[in-house]
């Protein structure tokens, strides 16, 4: 069984058919990418994943689980994390508490425990913080730790995102254009941690992403869309070289 | 001799200022949205808190009764958010402010059904009674308030500072998308936020119900603490707590050495002042709020 399945998933929005019959697998351990030019529902179909939207028609099954009629909180303790194109951070705090309220849904102590400070909840504190250091160990962001978010440069900001979504402890995690601004040598690096992250941290990953060479450089299997429909789904190289997927980034009409 | 002596009852009656001006800064900072109805939330609390310990209504000890009446107004407020403010999610700000006036309204008029219109007096347990240090003539309701308010600042500090429904509450206030992701359900903590607001408007009401008679139109007060909240930043809680003791205390203080009617103005007077001239107030926590 998958750990995802997007089954007919649609959304339309009055008569704007953003996402329209998608249906692809994620299986466990591999990196999948969807492709596709602008406006193409790419950041839609992740934003029905992670229930923000409601979908018109369709069923997400995780982890052998129909999320479907959750809501957008029910999501992290499944083990589904992301991040956003835009970056949403909690920018009045600092990198650190950022990446700890990732760790919001593993917390289970009550608020009278958590007021008075018990040992279950010092104990509890520091696993969390734990978690947390690994994590900034992996993504590089000692120098960071103790930052106000308003004051980062935007590509720390991307990968502080990212070890957010980390720090959830997550086994999916959907990278929403992770090198999208990025310069050449920080979407290298982006590639090593997401090699990484499947080899290493044992995680499967869902990414959408414009930057071909990481695509071609990461991903096991690509999904290619366009006008919320799918175009073509395969290795990184048969769905690039497929002449609907050429066409619709190219325009170009094709004849058959 | 005469000013130690205004300067403390100001105190006092600026702690309660300034535990009203908390619960319009609490909602704020959660749900960015102002709760006018904030007064007569402590109206109605303080009128709770009567109904269940006066002698001729429910006849509670008083400290249980007051724990009780914040327990109701606690529901109330969760109540009002999840009933009737969530139902105008997605509307622009000015549908709250119009709804939580009317609602402000119907609080008033719902309070002055069951009790009437006339002024009652909660019995407190320290009605009248007072001490003196060095000529200094202390109420007991005044040092009550001071230390009730200075508890109930370092519980709310503690609450927000390291429990795990502050700090979700403090992420949902920064940013939602980003809360509703880590797993934080966002209209619950708001919910809840509501709720922690009512019992804090209680506990200002029976503060206030302390220091003399109340009648259901008390609410009103919520003006000045909605001044003090201004004053401190408002998105402060301690700028929300000291705005409302600097108004405490200039009120007095104006009333005794300034001619006639400044003493009226003078929270609105510095209000004005301090907008003027450090816009983000004095103790601002959000510089630059995103658009």
């Amino acid at each position: 069984m998958s750990l995802l399945e997007v089954e007919d998933l649609a959304i339309h929005f009055g008569g704007v058919k953003a996402v329209d019959g998608v249906s692809f697998a994620v299986e466990a351990g591999e990196v999948f990418s969807i492709i596709g030019p602008n406006g193409a529902g790419k950041s839609t179909i992740f934003n029905l994943i992670s229930r923000l939207y409601k979908p018109t028609r369709g069923k997400i099954m995780f982890d052998g689980r129909d999320i479907t009629p959750l809501q957008a909180h029910e999501i992290a303790p499944l083990g589904l994390a992301r991040t956003f194109q835009n970056i949403e951070l909690f920018d009045h705090s600092t990198v650190l508490d950022n990446l700890l309220m990732g760790r919001h849904t593993h917390r289970s102590t009550n608020w009278v425990q958590d007021m008075l400070f018990v040992p279950a909840v010092r104990r509890a504190e520091r696993a969390h913080r734990r978690k947390v250091e690994d994590v900034i160990e992996f993504l590089e962001l000692e120098a960071y730790r103790d930052k106000l978010i308003a004051g980062l440069p935007y590509g720390v900001r991307k990968v502080v995102e990212i070890g957010r979504a980390l720090a959830v402890g997550p086994k999916l995690i959907l990278l929403d254009e992770p090198a999208s601004g990025l310069s050449v040598e920080e979407s290298q690096e982006v590639a090593y941690w997401i090699e990484d992250m499947r080899r290493d941290m044992g995680l499967t990953v869902l990414m959408v992403e414009h930057d071909m060479s990481l695509v071609t450089q990461v991903s096991d299997r690509v999904l290619a869309v366009a006008n919320g429909q799918p175009l073509a789904q395969g290795s990184p190289a048969e769905v690039q070289s497929d002449p609907r997927v050429m066409a619709a980034y190219l325009g170009t009409e094709v004849y058959t | 001799m005469e000013l130690i002596q205004l300067v403390i009852g100001g105190v006092a009656s600026g702690c309660i200022y300034g535990l009203v001006a908390l619960g319009f800064v609490l909602i704020y900072k959660a749900t960015e949205g102002v709760n006018f109805a904030q007064g007569d939330m402590m109206m109605l609390g303080a009128f709770v808190a009567l109904g269940l310990v006066n002698s001729d209504y429910g006849a509670l000890a008083f400290v249980p009764g007051v724990i009780l009446a914040a327990a109701i107004m606690g529901g109330v407020g969760y109540g009002i958010d999840r009933l009737v403010v969530r139902q105008i999610i997605g509307q622009p700000q000015f549908a709250l402010v119009i709804l939580t006036i009317a609602l402000g309204f119907v609080l008033r008029f719902a309070a002055g059904t069951i009790w009437g219109f006339s002024p009652l007096v909660l019995e407190t347990p320290f009605a009248g009674q007072h001490m003196e240090i060095a000529g200094i003539i202390i109420g007991y309701e005044d040092m009550v308030t001071i230390i009730v308010t200075a508890l109930l600042t370092l519980l709310l500090w503690v609450f927000f500072g390291f429990t795990r429904i502050g700090l979700a509450a403090q992420a949902a206030s920064q940013n939602q998308m980003a809360a509703y992701i880590v797993g934080v359900p966002v209209h619950r903590i708001n919910s809840l936020i509501w709720g922690l607001s009512g019992v804090v408007s209680t506990i200002a009401g029976v503060l206030y119900a302390s220091k003399g008679a109340i009648d259901p139109n008390i609410g009103l007060l919520g003006i000045k603490a909605f001044a003090a909240a201004v004053i401190g930043g408002f998105g402060s809680l301690p700028g929300a707590l000291l705005g409302g003791i600097l108004i405490g205390v200039v009120e007095p203080v104006a009333a005794r050495y300034l001619p006639g009617g400044i003493s009226q103005m003078s929270p609105y007077i510095i209000m004005l002042a301090v907008l003027v001239t450090r816009p983000n107030g004095l103790f601002a926590q959000i510089y630059a709020k995103k658009v």
